[in-house]
């Protein structure tokens, strides 16, 4: 069984639109969305639930008011600023600021801090007409977003086992961060988006300086290439220099907003010149992954 | 006044807000530009900031003295992030796990843990012109941003108008960067996508109990969902920004769209004063 991921570092390059549409064209796979913060896949493939799971990150601190003496020893330990005096000399806890270490909790001499469990999202597993698919949603402001992501390809990868398929795709996050690592982490390709905007080429080569830090094998491809021909020239020849496969150059197309806007996958919405390039990358990513099509 | 910037999705014209309300403002303002989006930070291609002095951000990690060290596995116990295991007579420490809470260290009965920095990133200072502007830079391969934010926002100096670009989400790294703001703008884009995620970033204001507008960006194409939603929520729409191929190319070579079109000047200058009316 092999895993692809789908990263861009910068936002809005198109990776859940590509994504959707490897759906329509790839068989015998399980497809996953990683983007636990902001998750946007399930507006293309219509998820049926049929387990839906809580998930608790972390614990968060909580002062028992009637054991509490204020005598501010949380206060000093401390590191997230998170535990605050009011004018009234009540210590309380910012739950945002929270970051579960339990150092106050350890530290308290009257024992008047407890942890609680704080219930930071939900996972789903789903079916879909394109087959399984697991998604999940963090809950509002939540820290430990990856490991949502670390739960989410767990159980993807028991469904891909239990059901003998041959890939799992997965739609991943923006930026860098702890997300993305686990996002990334033990598949066996990445494919980066990137747009032809300074801004895009700069986030792309931070991205994949960080898939081959964590010796991913990686391809790239470009969305709306034709925006600036230049940049995306720019885009080829640092990937030739660096040894990154660039397998494809998707046009600019306004139907791409409207098959957004119907919801359904671009490959299924019309044949135009994007879902033939997607097409062609599919293909692409077949070699690189070492499979046969199927 | 310090106003952030921020969405939700991705790539919906944040960075492109935000410069161009600092252009719009920087005659008539003292301003301060803080990229909080450590993880691909965009807004200096915009602004060409002169970088005068650069930084660079430790997070303490936890160091073991050996021979103190008696292996009883106190520090593996109160980790809440499994970030240091004791296996028989050695102790490893995972740094790209640790929050850098200090609690092994303070917590060891032999005081067998030091802390120790670990590089996680640099911050970046422009030189001191208006908007005065930096930004944070995460290393490759670090997972951890909100102590690089933090540290940019130690150097918010609030006697200026400070305007905050935000990373795309709605976990840790956003909220980090927008605690503590007067107005939060969300710029969204009007389609599904933009309606989900600008869905999730009201609910995250809401908790952070922070006012905030809405700008919407490519106006003109999708459909009209993310205007009956704003109406429906009493959300004011402060601003849309029609969808026009010319600011695309602009964008894609770091120009802003006052450098190119100079009459969306005007534009921002209002866009602002709505919101300070919304402070006041």
């Amino acid at each position: 069984m092999k895993q692809l991921v789908i990263i861009s570092g910068k936002g809005g390059t198109g990776k859940t639109i590509i994504s959707g549409s490897l759906a329509t064209i790839a068989r015998n796979k399980v497809m996953v969305d990683c983007d636990v913060d902001a998750a946007n896949l399930h507006l293309l493939l219509h998820p049926e639930i049929q387990e839906t799971h809580q998930f608790s990150g972390g614990n968060k601190a909580k002062i028992m008011p009637e054991k509490c003496t204020g005598c501010g020893e949380c206060l000093n330990v401390c590191r997230f600023s998170a535990i605050s005096k009011t004018e009234k000399e009540e210590i309380i806890v910012d739950p945002i600021s929270c970051e579960g270490c339990a150092v106050c909790f350890y530290i308290c001499p009257e024992e008047a801090i407890i942890m609680e469990k704080s219930l930071s999202g939900e996972w789903f597993v789903s079916q879909t007409k394109y087959g399984p698919f697991i998604h999940a949603k963090l809950g509002i402001g939540e820290e430990s977003s990856g490991k949502l992501v670390t739960e989410v390809r767990k159980k993807a990868k028991g469904i891909a086992e239990k059901n003998n398929l041959d890939l799992i795709i997965i739609d991943g996050p923006p930026g860098l961060g702890c997300p993305v690592i686990a996002s990334l982490s033990g598949t066996d390709l990445a494919l980066v988006v990137t747009e032809p905007s300074l801004s895009g080429i700069h986030d792309m080569e931070r991205v994949v300086q960080m898939a081959l830090h964590f010796r991913t094998q990686t391809a790239c491809c470009i969305n709306k290439y034709d925006i600036n021909l230049q940049n995306s020239a720019q885009i080829e020849n640092w990937c030739q220099k660096n040894s990154i496969p660039l397998i494809g150059k998707i046009p600019f197309n306004l139907d791409v907003t409207r098959s957004m806007v119907q919801g359904i996958p671009l490959t299924e919405f019309s044949e135009n010149s994007v879902s033939k390039e997607i097409k062609n990358i599919w293909l692409e990513l077949l070699k690189l992954l070492s499979m046969e099509d199927f | 006044m310090i106003l952030s910037i921020a969405s939700g999705k991705g790539g919906t014209g944040k960075t492109t807000v935000a410069v161009n309300l600092a252009l719009s403002l920087k005659n008539s303002h003292s301003l301060q530009f803080l990229d909080c989006d450590v993880e691909e930070p965009n807004a200096h291609f915009f602004l060409k900031p002169f970088i005068v002095q650069k930084q660079q951000v430790f997070i303490p990690i936890p160091e073991v003295e050996e021979e103190k060290c008696t292996f009883c596995g106190k520090c593996a116990e109160v980790c809440a992030y499994n970030a240091i295991a004791v296996i028989k007579d050695q102790v490893l420490v995972f740094p790209e796990l640790c929050h850098g809470c200090g609690g092994c260290s303070l917590l060891c009965p032999e005081q067998a843990i030091k802390e120790k920095g670990q590089k996680i990133g640099i911050i970046e200072f422009g030189s001191a012109d208006n908007p005065q502007f930096i930004h944070g830079k995460l290393d490759i391969g670090q997972a951890m941003s909100p102590p690089l934010i933090r540290e940019v926002k130690k150097h918010m100096n609030s006697l200026r108008t400070v305007i905050i670009d935000v990373p795309p989400g709605t976990s840790c790294p956003v909220v980090e960067s927008i605690k503590g703001s007067d107005f939060c703008l969300l710029v969204t884009e009007p389609t599904p996508f933009g309606l989900n995620d600008l869905c999730l970033a009201v609910e995250t204001l809401k908790k952070l109990k922070i006012p905030f507008g809405v700008i919407i960006n490519r106006a003109d194409v999708g459909d009209n969902k993310v205007q009956d939603y704003c109406q429906e929520e009493n959300i004011p729409v402060l601003m849309t920004i029609p969808m026009d191929k010319n600011i695309a190319v602009a964008y894609s070579e770091g120009k802003s769209i006052i450098e190119t079109q100079p009459s969306y000047k005007q534009k921002f200058l209002e866009l602002f004063k709505k919101v300070q009316k919304f402070i006041k």
